[in-house]
Parts: structure tokens; sequence; C-alpha cells
């Protein structure tokens, strides 16, 4: 088995043992991303000389002091939205192209506590807006599985890298199901903490009462273990809730037996496709084959959570990105002869379609006359969703359902069709509104292409989906590797020629 | 016809706290463009808000000296808007939650006192600064502007009045009474001239018979007291010869020019921003606890009503003394240091009020910063007591003293200013003084008492004003004979 296709626990142990030099892994890492990045365009920024160097401190500190840290020294994928002092941060748009942040967000301080080692910015649709990583000013990722389909999004990138063996680990956000949804399309595991558990300090503003930070990898231990080095308490963040931080490894216990499981018919919803719906219920009976009790219930007000998200996360992000106006930093568009040009020349050439979408439904949606017909009632209805999921979690443990109604889409099939695009976060988009915790593990495939079981959980309760997810993983056993990660696979000319980056933006 | 002004201020009052409302960054005025900055007031992707907790506590005093009922459940708000001296596009500020509603502050007008409401205190941040170069020093016609972001995210009181003041002149009572106030609580050093007290009125005019307000204009920048009275009295004026000759108001927003003395059209209701305000999804919402109130309301210091009253039964002063030394918190603690160390209020009250006011006045000084202390003063007060100097003497070494801060003793010593205490010396003098004046001896011995004054008067020449007045006097009416 190569470097690059095992896990991150694998790793660590053998880092640890010194069987293994973190330069060796970071080297077969960069290899893979050397020779699979022309196709897939995982990354915005590769770090290849950096990561290198970091590489060696990192093995002459584990020769000189011993102890590596769980994450030390694993290649990891940093979504560009998240920042990274020094190093180019553009969250997949060009009005940020050449951004350097001066300082490191809270869970990148984290990872550097642990001596991670970053091998590139992750691509993304802009501002994290997309499900599918096509609104990237960088151009599209491709997914590994099948290199004429989306890889998810908007961590499309960080999905696609971890899928694919040019990253181990990667960090990615979910703001509607921006961490599962991807993770799902590329038959990978990932994880949105509950809100308040991982700060989000640095981490570039989309939907702030909606966005959290979380881990993509390639089983559910590695979930566990990045989670223990992201989540606690930071002053820096008032959203960030103070409590006790347990060790998330120690719910990796495959028993299930006696858990209570709810199956929400909201979202066995009409467009979920039936060999989703087939391996969802598979895998719903074989939580019951190892003990589990299960039947399906119904939180009526789910129906209503894409139209809430619609109107709440513009809404939020319209003030967000209101501060990318030429004035400070980013791109600022040429020759405009007064203010309110220049806001208007800069905007418009540094956003794309999406976001600008986006920031005109906000603006619609908070302006007077209109405030308390959407913004008012969708809060009023994310209350509701709310209620809905606390009653719920007095009968069950743990609710599933699948993460995305459809295997990975072809590329171009949906960006002309807004409304058909967000559909594709119908089952993820109510767990970010009521701030809960969900997973996604790799639960089957449909010609060829993964699916994903999402597991929903408690606010704070990211232990008993871990260790849902965990059992299921253990007892279904995925394949994880798509046909590009199978040792020895080189790209067919045919293959090459298919790539054309359609992004304007420059990689680097 | 007979019309009535109808006015409203709102305040802007930058907080005295040592970091920023939102970060840690200094608020010290003055320093170097963007030296006191950080990735949150700048703005920086992926940085948030943190709420001064010191901030907080500064506007629960104030709310609780206006008599505000305090919100306990309170939020922050987003309002939204572009301008390149507000880096996030939009300024955290407070709207339906404010800290503070429903006060008054009482104010002393011409007839008698009166309350003024207080609308809302709330909590908002500053924005930074903007530097236009070209000739107008307008962004509009600018060749090129500079953002200065120190000032950006500085702690901003906002205190709105209902429509309760009625001429310029109640307007600028009410201000300075403000002003005083928040002084006494020690929130702001209320700097006009820095900026960190600004006001903006509301103002209409309405027929004298009507209950109903007349249409309303928003008149800006009146950042000083002389720009507050001419703002409104201009603006009073215009709305006024519109009314008389069956003219509408525009509802508007205005500006105020200083150099012209005019109200300028800013923009008018429909052009007026949409703000878009929702709660600010960064910060959760504040919880004003009752414990909270209660340490702000024990951390209270005795405000200006308190003080005056106890001025007046304390010290015996007059009110008119009382209300002119409470007037500001520094004079008034500088009147008590002094008559902790000397037994006559009102001495020490006449001194204050006349010679030591119209010093700081005249070299435009804070009391803070006069180089006169309460020691200098009662030491002083004590010299004239014993017979040291006189009185009159009393106001040049006063001065003195205020110039140099040197102690009065040591002024009266080096300029030879003690009194001539020698009755000899003085009455060789009042011989001279009979001699060279013989037509003044006359009328006096005519039954003239006037031209006593004027014999004194040339002694005291003589003297260069150290003789004791009422020792000269009993000379010369000793010489003089008669009555």
């Amino acid at each position: 088995m190569e470097l690059w296709d095992m896990k991150g626990h694998q790793l660590a142990e053998m880092i640890e043992k010194k069987e293994v030099s973190v330069s060796e892994v970071t080297r077969s890492v960069l290899d893979r991303i050397r020779s699979l990045e022309p196709l897939l365009n995982c990354y915005i920024t590769v770090l290849e000389e950096e990561s290198q160097t970091l590489a060696r401190q990192i093995d002459k500190y584990i020769a000189q002091e011993g102890h590596p840290a769980p994450l030390t020294g694993l290649p990891m994928a940093v979504k560009d939205l998240i920042c990274t002092r020094g190093v180019r941060t553009t969250c997949g748009s060009r009005i940020l192209d050449n951004y350097l942040p001066v300082y490191d967000a809270t869970v990148i301080q984290k990872l550097k506590d642990q001596r991670y080692l970053p091998v590139g910015k992750a691509n993304m649709d802009e501002f994290a807006m997309g499900s599918s990583t096509e609104n990237s000013y960088y151009g599209p990722t491709r997914n590994p599985w099948n290199t004429e389909r989306v890889p998810g999004g908007s961590s499309g990138g960080s999905a696609a890298a971890v899928a694919a063996g040019e990253a181990i680990v990667a960090l990615g956000s979910d703001t509607g199901g921006s961490i599962r949804q991807p993770a799902s399309l590329c038959g990978v595991v990932g994880l949105k903490p509950t809100y308040g558990l991982v700060s989000r300090y640095g981490l570039v503003a989309f939907a702030s009462s909606l966005d959290q930070i979380g881990p993509i990898t390639r089983d559910v231990q590695d979930a566990a273990i990045f989670l223990n080095a992201i989540a606690g308490h930071d002053v820096m963040d008032s959203t960030s809730v103070k409590r006790e931080i347990p060790d998330y490894t120690k719910a990796l216990v495959d028993d299930v037996r006696g858990l209570k499981i709810g199956v929400p018919q909201e979202l066995m919803v009409e467009g979920v496709e039936m060999k989703v719906r087939d391996s969802v219920n598979q895998a719903i009976e074989l939580l019951v084959s190892l003990g589990a009790f299960c039947e399906e219930t119904s939180l009526p007000y789910l129906e209503h959570s894409l139209s809430a998200y619609y109107i709440i996360a513009p809404a939020e992000a319209s003030a967000n990105l209101a501060r990318y106006d030429g004035v400070k930093y980013g791109h600022r568009a040429r020759g405009s002869r007064n203010i309110r040009e220049m806001y208007k020349k800069t905007r418009s050439e540094g956003f794309g379609a999406e976001v600008k979408r986006r920031i005109m439904l906000g603006t619609y949606a908070l302006s007077a006359g209109y405030y308390e017909a959407y913004y008012g009632q969708a809060q009023k209805v994310r209350t509701l969703i709310v209620n809905d999921f606390r009653q719920a979690f007095q009968k069950y443990d743990v609710l599933v359902s699948p993460t995305s109604p459809t295997v990975a889409f072809k590329i171009g099939e949906k960006v002309d069709n807004p409304l058909q695009m967000y559909l594709s976060d119908v089952c993820t988009i109510p767990v970010n509104l009521a701030g809960i915790p969900a997973i996604s593990v790799p639960c089957g495939t449909s010609d060829g292409l993964p699916i994903g079981l999402q597991i929903i959980g408690r606010a704070f309760d990211e232990e008993t989906i871990l260790r849902v997810a965990y059992t299921f993983e253990q007892y279904f056993g995925f394949n994880q590797s798509p046909p590009l990660t199978n040792p020895g696979v080189q790209l067919t000319e045919d293959q090459k020629s298919q790539v054309q980056m359609s992004g304007e933006g420059r990689r680097r | 016809m007979d019309f009535e002004a109808v006015i409203g201020l709102e305040t802007h009052i930058e907080l005295s706290t040592v970091t920023k409302m939102f970060c840690g960054c200094s608020t010290v005025f003055g320093h170097p463009p963007n030296t006191q900055v950080c990735p949150v007031c700048l703005a920086l992707p992926g940085s948030l808000p943190l709420i001064n907790r010191k901030a907080v506590e500064y506007t629960i005093k104030v709310a609780l000296a206006l008599n505000c009922q305090i919100q306990s459940f309170c939020q922050f708000h987003r309002k939204n808007y572009f301008y390149p001296d507000l880096p996030k596009g939009y300024q955290i500020s407070q709207y339906d939650l404010p800290l503070g509603r429903n006060g008054y502050l009482e104010i002393n007008t011409e007839d008698g006192t009166r309350k003024v409401r207080i609308h809302r205190v709330h909590m908002e941040e500053d924005t930074g600064k903007l530097i236009h170069s070209g000739l107008t020093g307008r962004i509009s016609e600018a060749q090129e502007s500079a953002v200065d972001f120190n000032r950006c995210g500085v702690p901003l009181l906002e205190i709105v009045t209902e429509p309760d003041l009625r001429t310029p002149e109640e307007a600028k009572i009410f201000l300075s009474s403000l002003r005083n106030l928040l002084q006494y609580l020690e929130v702001s050093d209320c700097n006009m001239e820095e900026g960190s007290l600004r006001c903006d009125a509301n103002i209409s005019v309405r027929r004298g018979d009507m209950d109903e307000l007349g249409t309303k204009t928003e008149v800006k920048n009146l950042n000083s007291f002389r720009f507050l009275s001419r703002a409104l009295q201009y603006e009073i004026e215009r709305q006024k010869k519109i009314l008389a000759k069956g003219g509408v108001i525009r509802q508007e927003t205005r500006h105020f020019d200083a150099t012209t003395n005019r109200t300028t059209s800013l923009r008018s209701k429909e052009m007026a921003h949409d703000y878009r305000y929702f709660p600010e999804p960064d910060l959760v919402p504040l919880e004003i606890s009752d414990q909270w109130v209660d340490e702000g309301r024990r951390s209270l210091p005795e405000l200006p009503g308190a003080k005056r009253l106890r001025f007046m039964e304390g010290y015996g002063l007059p009110e008119y003394d009382a209300e002119a030394l409470t007037s500001s918190r520094a004079m008034a603690d500088f009147f008590e240091e002094c008559a902790k160390r000397y037994h006559r209020p009102k001495i020490i009250s006449n001194w204050l009020m006349g010679d030591f006011t119209s010093l700081l006045n005249a070299t435009d000084t804070a009391v803070e910063r006069s180089k006169v202390t309460p020691e200098h003063l009662t030491e002083m007060l004590k010299l004239i007591d014993e017979g040291v100097i006189s009185g009159k003497i009393a106001k040049s070494v006063f001065e003195e003293m205020f110039n140099t801060g040197r102690m009065p003793r040591e002024v009266v010593e080096e300029k030879g200013l003690t009194q001539i205490a020698d009755e000899e010396e003085l009455a060789r003098l009042v011989a001279e003084v009979i001699a060279e004046n013989e037509k003044a001896t006359g009328d006096y011995r005519e039954g003239k008492g006037s031209a006593l004054g004027f014999l004194v008067g040339q002694v005291m020449k003589k003297t260069r004003g150290r003789a004791n007045p009422e020792l000269i006097n009993r000379l010369l009416r000793e010489r003089l004979g008669g009555s």
C-alpha cells in the first residue's frame, strides 16, 4: 500500500514508531498531487516547497523530542477560506486573489501546536456558496471517482483531495452541507460539529450563524482524532461555547445495541434517487441487525428548511461580504471616477455570478418593508425547526438520512439551474439551521459513485454520532478507493485532454 | 402668527475606555494614522468582534444616571451601509433592544427646572476618519482620499432625547448639562474639539396653537456649543419663513456649514439610507443581570443635582454659587479640596467664581490642568487673614501663581509684596500725602467724607498697594481730626 493511500491514524502510528518519516509521507502525497492535480484541480495553492521544508523540521523534532501528536506531520488540505498567515487565502474568489492573511485562524493555531503539515489550500465554491465547486474563480474540481462529475461543494477540493490521496486529511467548512455533501459525493467521512464547538475566528464568514469548521477524513477514527485537535472554547469567538471537551476517540466503540434511531420522513424526500434510498435503508437494516432500535418519524417543519435557509444565509452573507469594497485589501477595479463607481466596478469584477445572486437575495430580504415577511419569518421557521429536532431527540439518540439526495452529478449539469443546485443540500441544511452535529459516512455506491449516510445528533453530542458512524463503518466495510487511486493507474491521453480548466484564476 | 420650535437632540459620545468596543486596540487620540488597528477593527476577513465589558458598564452607569429603564436582554444589530471609513460595510450598533430607554435629564433654565425625556441610550462603534485631498475637502471632489482607522471601533454612546426642547438656548443648556453629567460619571472626556462629543438635531416648527408636530429636518455636524446655537437659530428661522409664506417643509437631512452659518440640504427623505438592520450573528445577546445593574448603581458618584443641594446645605453657599461650582466636576472637586483646608467656603467660592474662572477662560485652561491647586489658593487666603498681604495684592499673587505654579509665600517674599505693618512708616507717608493734597484735605475737613477715599488711594499708591487700608484710614482720620 502506498503511503498516500493510508488512513491518518495508520500513518501516525508508523511515524511514532519511526517506521516512516514525515518527509517520506509528504513526498508520497506531493507526488500524487503532481500527477493528479492537472486532472482534478483540488488545490488553489500547493505548498510544495514549504511542506517539504516543514516535513524535515518535523522529522528533526520527532528525532529529538520523540512524541508526535496525533496529527503531527499528516499532509493536510486546508479549505481556502480558513486564514493562514502569509499563505494566500482566496475563498475561491477573484476579489481575494492576492490576499495574504496577517494572522492564523484559531483552528490553524491549534493545528500548528500539533505540528500539522499543510500541503495546500483547497479549492472551493466562491465564498463557500455552492454545492459543486464549480463556482470557483480557479476552475472546477473533478470527482476522483468519475472526472466528469462534480465532487460536491463547497468543500469539494478538500473532499476530492482526501479521496484521491492528494491529502491524508482535510479541513472544510459547513454552512448548509459544505462538508458532508462533498464527503458523501467523494466517498469519504465528513463531520460538521455543533455550532459553537469549533472556533470560527479566522474562518472567512459566509453566514455567521450557520458556519462551522470540521474535518474531512478517510475514516471515522481520523474524524474523531481531528475533532479532538480543533474543538474547544476560544476567547476570540463569542459564539464558541465554554464546556468540557471529551476525548472523542473514546466514543469509537463498535456497539449500537439499544440505541434509538429515528428516520425523518421529510429527509427521504421525493428527489432522493432510488439507489440512494436503497443504500440508506440497507444501512438502517445493518444498524438494526447490530441491535439498534429504528423507526420512521416525522419532523414536520423540516420541509421549510430550504426556504428559511435561502433567506437567512444570503441575508447574513450580504453583510459579511460588504467588506470587500476595494478600499482596504483584495481586488480593486481600475479607472473609477468616484467612490460609488469604485465600489460598483470592484464588486462587479471581483464576485462571481452565484455570490452576486446571493448578495442580491440577502439585501432584498433585509430591505425595509420586506424584513418581517422574509428574514423575520425565516427566523421563526428556524425556531420551529430547532423545536422539531429537540422533540425528536427526546425520543431518539440519533437521526439518520441520506447526506445527499443524489450521487455526484455531471459537471455543468446544474450550473444554469440554481434551484436544482440548491436541492443538493436539502438533507443537510436543517442540521445547520438547528446548530446540531452530523456526520456523513460512505454507505454504498451507485454506478461506481459513492453514497453517503448522514447521522445527526443532539447538540454537543458528537460522541454518539461518532459511535454510530464508527460501528457502521466497521461492519459495512466500504471500499475506499476511487478508480483513480488504484496504484499504477496512469491518466490516459484522453483523460488529460478532457481537462479544460474554465477558471480564470491563477493556481499556484 | 406665533411659531414654536420643537427640538430633539441626538448625541454621540466616545467612551473613555482604554480599549475599543470590539477589540483590544488602544483608543488614545492623536497617534499616527493606522497605528492602533488590528484584524478586528480593520475588518480583515475571518475576524470576529468581542464585547468590551467596560464599555457596557459605562453605558449602564449613564443609563442609570439618566433615569432609564435598563434592558435586561439587549442585542447588537448590524447597520448596513457602504462608506470607506466603515471597514466592515456595517456598523455594529443597537436597534430595537437598546441598553437604556425612557429616561430623563433635569435641566435648569431661566424658567426653572425642566425634565427633558431621554428616548434611548445605546452602544455602538465609531468609524474611521477620512482625509480628502483637493480644494473642498469633500469626497466627491477629492483627488485622493486616505483613511485612518485609529478611531474605528472606539466605543460610542448614542443618547437620543424626545422632542422636548423648545429653544436653541434650552438645547445648549441640555447639552452642557449632559456633558457635565458624563464628566461626573467619568465615562468620557466629552472633548468636542477631539470629536468625543458630537451632536445632531431634529428640528421642526409648528404654530403655537397646534399639538401636532411639524415636519422635521435633521441637522448634522453641530460639533460645538456655538455651532449648535447658530445652526438651530438658522434652521428655525428658515422653517418659520417657509411656513409663514404658506410653504411646506421637506423632510430631509441637512448639513450645517460653520463658515457660512447656514444649513444646506444633504439628502431628502427619499434618498435616506435603508440600513437593513438585523441582529449581529457574531455576538450572542447581552444579558444585563440585576447584579450588574446594582453594581453600576453602587458605583455612581454623587451627581450634579445632589451635589448642588449639598453645597448649599453643607457649606451655606447661595444657590448661584452652588450651581456655578457644580457645573463641572473638576471645579466642584477643587472647591471641596479647598474647603477641607480653609474654613470660610464663601470666600473660596468668590475666588473660584471670580479670578480663577476668568483666568481659566482667558487662557483656555481646564481646571484639572491649572497650575494653581487647592493648596495654593488656601495658603494665599491664610496670608490675607494673617494680614501678610492685602486682598488687593492677593489678586496679583493669584495671577502669578496661576502663571507659574509657585506657592504664594514664595511669590510674596520675592516680589516684596508683604503689607507694611509698621505704623511709623505709614504715618510718615500719611503726613506726606496730607501735605501734597491740600484741596482734598480741605474738602474732608469741610465735611466731604468721600475725600477720605481719595487720600487712602494716594497712600496706597505710594506703598504700591502694600498698606493695610484699615490702618491708613485710621491714621488719616487721626491726623485730620474731625469726624
